[in-house]
């Protein structure tokens, strides 16, 4: 076949570099929700960590030392 | 643990893209014979030699991990063919817009080039239900390896025959002994382009990985949180689920 003229040319060459951009961005699109679910994921571990030292500490032990403990600092405990 | 380099890894692979798309359509000139609609060649071929090469790459891991029983090799290995069976799609895709403004036609039945990529592609469409099938990871890791090799062994060999296929081919050839017929400028933007689809090829490979392993250490953390006895076990799954 005779080569195609540029203006009958371009949108084949626009589609082809296209195809893959979209290509590009649908993986990203993938990985930033596979992304979204390991931190919700950490997220629920981080909640259930807390929950564990929370009840650790319940039994007569609060106020003592919770250095190691991943708990953020409530407004109740807060010095002050 | 495989996420280190990304960064760096990524912006190489940006720039790198960027120059080579640069390159092929401010430098490299318009083809005597296609005109401009040649220009999808660098696109095409690179996506198709680096599928292929993630493919033998597979390979490589099974072998790797058969030798080793090394689970991290089971997850590069399913991570390489992953990735390139979607630059397969790429290179099946840009190949059939190519076809149709060169030829007329999306697709040609009696092409050995096009038929043989396209065998290549269908034996490895079939490894995530094989792998899905298998429930026991150490099986499925096992003959996922075997698949991995006797495809991996594949892909050269189909290449060899159709190079060797004494064919009235409609497919260009572009790689030969003497080095291609190219001229010098447009050589060089497929060079670039090649390397460039190479280098986005190691970053989502790298990618993956690092999501990969990611999710294997998060579900190995609530196995401990939550005590081996009541922790549900994953749902069956293509991908590797323990390292």
């Amino acid at each position: 076949m005779p080569a195609l003229p540029l203006d009958d040319a371009g949108p084949y060459v626009a589609g082809a570099f296209l195809v893959f951009l979209a290509l590009v961005l649908v993986y990203v699109a993938i990985m930033a929700s596979k992304l979204a679910r390991i931190e919700r994921e950490l997220g629920e571990l981080h909640e259930q960590l807390d929950r564990r030292e929370h009840g650790a500490e319940e039994p007569g032990a609060a106020g003592e030392g919770t250095g190691a403990s991943f708990r953020p600092t409530t407004a109740k405990e807060a010095p002050g | 643990m495989f996420g280190r380099g990304l960064t760096s890894l990524s912006i190489a692979a940006a720039a790198l893209v960027t120059s080579a798309f640069a390159l092929v359509f401010f430098y490299a000139p318009n083809d005597a014979d296609q005109g401009f609609v040649q220009k999808i060649f660098y696109l095409h071929v690179p996506l198709a030699l680096v599928a292929l090469a993630g493919f033998v790459a597979g390979g490589l891991y099974g072998v790797q991990f058969l030798r080793s029983g090394d689970r991290s090799y089971d997850l590069r290995s399913y991570v390489a063919i992953h990735i390139s069976i979607i630059f397969g799609v790429g290179a099946l895709l840009t190949g059939a817009i190519w076809a149709k403004a060169s030829w007329g036609h999306w697709w040609v039945w009696d092409e050995p080039t096009l038929v043989a990529f396209l065998v290549v592609f269908l034996l490895y469409a079939c490894y995530w239900p094989l792998r899905f099938s298998i429930e026991d990871p150490e099986r499925q890791a096992r003959y996922a390896a075997v698949f991995a090799i006797l495809g991996g062994a594949f892909v050269p060999l189909c290449f060899l025959s159709v190079r060797f296929a004494q064919a009235a081919f409609t497919h260009p050839r572009v790689l030969d002994a003497s080095g291609g017929s190219m001229p010098g400028a447009m050589r060089l933007t497929f060079l670039l382009s090649l390397g460039a689809i190479a280098l986005l090829y190691m970053t989502l490979f790298k990618y993956e990985l690092a999501a990969k392993h990611a999710s294997i250490q998060l579900r190995r953390l609530k196995r401990r949180l939550a005590g081996d006895e009541t922790f549900a076990a994953p749902a069956r799954s293509a991908a590797p689920q323990h390292l």
